[in-house]
Order: structure tokens, then C-alpha cells, then sequence
């Protein structure tokens, strides 16, 4: 698949455009690919944040964050990517709801636009929370806005809107009376948890988008599995999307760090590919 | 050359009982690397062994193989050591013999039925075979068959495992058009996801994909049919679909502790170590848990490939657990024996009840629940019953759940006209491989649930029949 644009929106954080018409053709929002960026890469799971059937191009957002992500950053436009996969996954089931509330952390803030963007054309009110631990950290703040009713924005620093996490204004939303038929929640495996925990009280549906470590991602191998409501589920083929409220968070959050030395063990070299 | 070897006659006076012996690393050697166990027969060992057949004017080897080899024929020439023929009879049937010759249960099939074998050992025909596919992948690009005169017909194949390479090939040399999609970023399916380098080399696998290629199959890696394009969609553009999608969901004990941190299932283990090539990190990025005690659960093949990778990997204690006694062990002899020689630990009659972790979600213990043996089962099986109160714990650092998996759901969860069976199986007619939905049609462990690669590949050929029949009685 050849990289037709790629930026960095914020630090760390890049935007990845390529050609993949019949992808374009198929995607949901919600759905995700399979990304190798090299033959010496691992499989690793991405979500898309948007695309444009017409010019056939998907875009992915990511962050250079292990040496995978790593080599993915290093590509330009006009190289190839190993290999791209998907659509994989379910995507959000999109209907009329009423009024939805979409919470999205670092590459979650890609992750919930198509999602605003669809649920806003079946005649949803669309609230977006957006949240970096800074303003400079945000990204596709105007895009987000095009798509809603309204963008609620938290930073750590309170550099743009609320001071805070973005569980902390949906906390302080709801305990104003702010009611939401579903929240969805996009980001890291901290923020969906902590999400669901402000919801729950309420009982207010939540759903939240897993990502956990996956090999093959079509339901072969077993690698993302998480409990729901008592029963093992692949994240690959069952999910992304499940109830947060059915979660078992303390899994996830072990299983998640199953690798953490061979992560830096394959981040110090340099030397990519030649050891 | 032929001197030192005792000519036909004296053969046929007096055959050898026993096979000639493959010649193979040493176990402490090859615990430590990758490389292919069994290193193959030289010409005059092959001439030598291929002597010992009888060339049975009924041969019933031929019974035994689900792709119905002319053995007899292909033998005759090695004796006549005319190899290229042999090469030629052998693809007649066979597209992919370096490989069957190597992961066919031949014990079972062509072997169990030869006639030396009433009273001795039988000829080694998965040896012979190896053998030729071996030489002539020496003796530079493949001979190609003639060109077939083209049908029109379209026909697509989804999933290039064993069971879609065979259909492909055989409907590809009828002269139907054939493309093939694959949902992972490599050609080859269980081949190369599932067993190991050691059992099979990927280049040998690359060699008789890129023949399938040369053939004329157009292949599509990357490809999530159901996904991607949906069954009907694949109908519109072509005049039948072959699914062999393999394996899918895999099956686990349900037990506490299972979801702990390093317990895999067999295809994850398998597919981080094979496909991804865990085995070379960091130069490969895809890590593996590299574990001091490795317990894998279950007595299949897969079971001891996953605990001879442990081994490779540099456990100090690969232990497979199996809760019936050796002799109902699913596997091969040869891996089993394999697997023992490499000092693989076998503790038989145990069967995991609980994982215990420590403070940091690691595995740190398997409970197991001691087993005895009682009435036959279905299977005809013993059935292993608990023993009570005799329950023991192992220290392990990482686990390998090897039970099985059911087929693949993501054709029939996309798929709702298509009728599948209890396993979530597609359900075919087992002389057509048809299925439910017209125009399609499937084989192998997507329609049978796990089983070997032979009867995949045997299960691709009858489908490519049923195919070839449908395509051509289509208006």
C-alpha cells in the first residue's frame, strides 16, 4: 500500500494517509486495520479515522510508540507499506440514539470522528470530548468540530478548555444533569476504564473500543482475548467494541503490559532489522 | 555408484524388513537450532529403499492416499533412477509432495495399507517422496506441465492453506481462470503460520507456491474475504467460490488463570514463533515469552511442535501435559519420538484444573487433576476419569493451550445463507464439496474442524472436481 500523505499533527502523534480503494469502499466507523510496515515489523492493529471513497484513501493516526510504530514514522509518502490489512473488526452500530457523548484520548481523537461524523447523519446530537495533557498535544480540533454539536475540550495543563482529564469534565457534566442515551469512548485502555467508572452510577450505556495486543487479528490466535461479563471474548472478531461496564479492566490492563521488556529490548536497536 | 548396493534381484530375494533409515541432526544439536530435522535420502538410499517395493499389481498404497498417488509408478522410476519421471507421475496427482512427503501421516494411509508391512516395516513412501520433490527443487526452475486450452470459467479461492493450493492447482490446470485470496501478509496457511521451520522449511513452501504462480493462479495476500468483499460480491465476478478458510477460534480449558500473562494458545505460540518469527527478535520485532518451564497442554501434533519450539526457544523444562496415557496421543509416532528424544517432559494422565499467578498476573503455577483410564468413548478412546484428591501443582512460567480450534467464523458470521453445522463448521457434501449456497463450495478444516494437511489437501481435490463439474454445466 503506498503512503500517499503522512504528517505529524502533533508531537508524536502522525497521520498516515494511503491508497486503498477497496478498503475505502468498506470501512465503518469503528473498524480497524492490520499495519506491518516492514517485513521485519510486527502486526499491529490501527484504527481508521477516516476516508474518502471517491479519491479512494483510507487515514490512520498513530503514535511512534514501540519499534514497529517506529518504523511506520520513518516511511514517507510514496514508499510502501509492507503490508495493510482490514477492514477488520465491528464497527459502532450507528442509529438513531438521541444524544451521544464520544470520549477520545491521543489517537482516540481520530478514532471517534467517523464515529461523530456517522452518528451526527442519522440525526444524533454529537457532544466530543477531546483530550491531551496539553493544547499543543490536540489535534483535528476543526475537524471534530465540522462533524458535532459541540467539542468539549480537556487538557491537563488547562492550556484549552477544562482543566483536567476528560473523565473529570464528563463527571462534571453529568453531575449537572448532562444526560447521554450512549457514551463511546476511544483512547488508552486508562481513559475507557476511567470513563466507564464516571458512567456507571448512571447507568449510562458505555461503550469502549479495546486495543489490545493482537497477532493475526481475524480470530485465529487468541493473543486479545478480554472478559466480558464473565465470558473470554476475542477483541478481533467479538469486539472492538464492548460494554465497559461488563469489563474486566484488571485484566486488561495486565494483560497489556505482558511484553514490556522485549519492548525495550527491540526499542534499543537501532540497527533495525540487521541483528 | 550402484556397486555397493546389492542390485535388484538379490533385493526381491531377500527384501530388508526394515526402512532405509533417513539420516537426521542429533537431538542436542538440533534442540538448538532451527534447521530441518530429518535431512532426506540421497539418490543411492533412495534407489536403495524404492528396491524394496513389490510393485503389487493391486496396489492398495494407492487406497491409502487421499490424492490417489500412482505410488508403484513413481517408485518404479527411482528404481530406474530415472527422477524426472518420477517428479512428472508424482504431480500428476500431487502439487505439493515436498511438502506431503514430510507432514503426511503416511503410517496412517499409503504405509498403513503396503504388503511389506503385514510382516515387516513398509516401504518408506513419504521418504521417497521427499525425496524426488528434494531433487528436482536441485535441479533448478520446475518443469511445467502443457498449457491447458482455456474454459472462460472464473474461480476464486479464499485462503491459500493446503486445502486452496490443491483446489487452485488442479482447477487451474483444467484451464480455469483462478485467483486466490489470503487474508494474512503470507501465502501458505497452517504451512507457515502453524508448523514449525524444523518440520518445514517456509522455503519449501514459498518454492511450491510460487509453482502454484507459475501455473497462472493470481494471488492476493492481505485479503479478509467477508471482510473486504463478502461471498455474494464474489459471486457477481466469478462462477464459483472454493472456501478453505482453516482454522479459526481456538479452544481453551476454561479454568481459572487461563487469561493470565504467558499462556497462549498453540496458534498464537506457533504463529508469533513461525509467521512472525519471534524465533530471530529483536531482529524480528514480534517478541515471545521465552519461558525457563514450559507446560504445553494436549497430545496432537501441534502439541509437540509447540513444545519443541519451547525447547529451541531455550526452556530448560518443556513439559507436555495430557490427560489420557501415550498410547491414545493423537500425534504421529515420529513426533512423539521426536519430541522424546529432544528431552521433551511427558506427564501423561494430568490434566490442568487451575493456573495460579503471582502478584504480577504472571503464571506462576499449573494445578493439575490426576487422571486414570476407564470405559472407551466415542472415539474409542479410553476415556481418562479425575482421580480424587490427587490434585498437584508445577512451577511453570509460561503455558501452551493445544486442544484444537473450531473452524474459522468469519465466512459463516458474514455469510448468514450458508449452512453451517455444530462446530460452526460449513457444512459440504462430502463427494462435491458443495455447500449450502450455490456456487460455493469448501474443504478442509473450515468444513471438518481440525485435522492434518493431507486430508485438507485431499478435501481441496474433491472440490475442485465438484467445481470443475458445477463451472462447466453453467450456461
Amino acid at each position: 500500500m503506498q503512503i500517499i500523505d503522512k504528517s505529524e499533527i502533533a508531537p508524536n502523534v502522525y497521520a498516515c494517509k494511503v491508497r486503498a480503494e477497496a478498503i475505502a469502499k468498506k470501512v465503518q466507523p469503528g473498524q480497524f486495520i492490520m499495519v506491518i510496515p516492514d517485513q521485519y515489523s510486527e502486526r499491529t492493529p490501527i484504527t481508521v479515522a477516516d476516508w474518502n471513497t471517491s479519491e479512494g484513501t483510507i487515514t490512520f493516526i498513530f503514535l511512534d510508540i514501540g519499534s514497529s510504530t517506529n518504523r511506520l514514522a520513518e516511511l514517507k509518502p510514496g514508499e510502501e507499506i509492507f503490508s495493510l490489512t482490514g477492514p477488520l473488526g465491528n464497527s459502532f452500530d450507528i442509529k438513531k440514539y438521541g444524544s451521544v457523548g464520544l470520549v477520545g484520548g491521543c489517537y482516540g481523537i481520530g478514532g471517534i470522528y467517523p464515529a461523530a461524523r456517522a452518528l451526527r447523519e442519522k440525526g444524533n446530537r454529537v457532544v466530543c470530548y477531546s483530550e491531551a495533557r496539553s493544547k499543543f498535544l490536540l489535534y483535528w480540533n476543526k475537524k471534530l468540530e465540522e462533524v458535532s454539536d459541540e467539542v468539549r475540550y480537556a487538557t491537563a495543563d488547562g492550556s484549552l478548555g477544562f482543566k483536567g482529564h476528560a473523565y473529570d469534565l464528563l463527571e462534571t457534566d453529568l453531575k449537572s444533569g448532562v444526560k447521554y442515551d450512549l457514551v463511546i469512548t476511544v483512547g488508552c485502555t486508562f481513559l475507557m476504564y476511567r470513563i466507564s467508572k464516571v458512567t456507571e452510577p448512571y447507568q449510562m450505556k458505555t461503550i469502549v473500543s479495546m486495543n489490545p495486543i493482537m497477532i493475526d487479528g481475524t480470530g485465529m490466535c487468541g493473543a486479545c482475548r478480554v472478559e466480558v461479563d464473565g465470558a473470554t471474548r476475542f477483541a478481533c472478531v467479538d469486539g472492538p467494541h464492548f460494554d465497559g461496564h461488563q469489563m474486566n479492566w484488571d485484566l486488561v490492563l495486565a494483560r497489556r503490559k505482558a511484553y514490556l521488556d522485549e519492548e525495550i529490548v527491540s526499542g534499543e536497536r537501532h540497527d533495525y532489522g540487521k541483528s | 555408484m550402484k556397486k555397493s548396493f546389492p542390485g535388484k534381484d538379490t533385493i526381491m530375494a531377500k527384501v530388508s524388513p526394515t526402512k532405509t533409515p533417513m539420516r537426521e541432526q542429533p537431538p542436542q544439536e538440533r534442540v538448538r537450532n532451527y534447521d530441518e530435522v530429518p535431512l532426506g535420502y540421497s539418490p543411492q538410499e533412495a534407489i536403495f529403499e524404492a528396491e524394496r517395493c513389490l510393485m503389487c499389481k493391486n496396489p492398495r498404497c494407492i487406497e491409502g492416499c487421499p490424492v490417489e498417488i500412482d505410488i508403484p509408478g513413481f517408485i518404479q522410476f527411482i528404481t530406474e533412477e530415472k527422477f524426472r519421471d518420477g517428479v512428472r507421475r508424482l504431480k500428476e496427482k500431487n502439487i505439493l509432495p515436498a511438502i506431503c512427503g514430510r507432514v503426511c501421516p503416511q503410517e496412517e494411509q499409503c504405509e498403513q495399507k503396503c504388503i511389506l508391512g503385514v510382516k515387516n516395516e513398509p516401504v518408506a513412501i513419504g521418504r521417497l517422496e521427499r525425496f524426488l520433490a528434494d531433487w528436482e527443487a536441485g535441479q533448478g526452475e520446475p518443469e511445467l506441465p502443457p498449457k491447458p486450452k482455456p474454459t472462460g470459467k472464473k474461480i476464486v479461492i479464499v485462503g491459500a492453506g493446503p486445502a486452496g493450493i490443491t483446489a487452485a492447482a488442479d482447477l487451474v490446470r483444467l484451464g480455469h481462470k483462478v485467483d486466490m485470496f489470503e487474508a494474512l501478509h503470507e501465502p501458505g496457511g497452517v504451512l507457515v503460520y502453524g508448523i514449525p521451520e524444523f518440520r518445514l522449511p517456509k522455503a519449501i513452501v514459498f518454492r511450491e507456491i510460487n509453482y502454484l504462480k507459475k501455473l497462472g493462479v493470481k494471488l492476493y495476500t492481505d485479503h479478509v474475504i467477508g471482510q473486504i468483499r463478502s461471498i455474494d460480491e464474489l459471486l457477481d465476478e466469478y462462477d464459483a467460490v472454493f472456501l478453505g478458510t482453516g482454522a479459526g477460534l481456538p479452544w481453551f480449558l476454561n479454568v481459572p488463570g487461563e487469561n493470565l500473562n504467558g499462556i497462549y494458545s498453540a496458534n498464537e505460540y506457533l504463529t508469533r514463533a513461525n509467521l512472525m518469527k519471534a524465533y530471530l527478535f529483536p531482529k524480528y520485532k514480534t517478541p515471545i515469552v521465552k519461558g525457563k518451564y514450559v507446560a504445553t497442554v494436549g497430545g496432537g501434533n501441534v502439541a509437540m511442535d509447540c513444545a519443541r519450539t519451547a525447547l529451541r526457544l531455550g526452556a530448560e523444562k518443556s513439559i507436555i501435559i495430557y490427560r489420557r496415557s501415550r498410547d491414545e496421543m493423537p500425534a504421529r509416532d515420529e513426533e512423539i519420538h521426536h519430541a522424546e528424544e529432544e528431552g521433551v517432559i511427558f506427564k501423561l494422565l494430568s490434566n490442568p484444573a487451575a493456573f495460579h499467578g503471582g502478584n504480577n498476573s504472571w503464571v506462576k503455577e499449573v494445578e493439575c487433576v490426576s487422571m486414570k483410564l476407564g470405559e472407551p468413548d466415542d472415539s474409542g478412546r479410553r476415556r481418562p476419569v479425575p482421580i480424587p484428591d490427587a490434585n498437584f501443582r508445577m512451577p511453570i512460567d509460561v503455558a501452551v493451550i493445544a486442544i484444537g480450534n473450531s473452524p474459522n467464523p468469519l465466512i459463516p458470521s458474514t455469510t448468514p445463507d450458508i449452512e453451517t453445522g455444530r462446530w460452526g463448521n460449513i457444512v459440504t457434501n462430502l463427494e462435491t464439496g458443495k455447500t449450502s449456497k450455490p456456487g460455493v463450495f469448501a474443504g478442509g478444516d473450515v468444513a471438518t474442524g481440525a485435522a492434518t494437511v493431507i486430508l485438507a489437501m485431499g478435501a481441496g481435490k474433491i472440490a475442485a472436481r465438484g467445481i470443475h463439474e458445477y463451472v462447466m454445466s453453467k450456461k
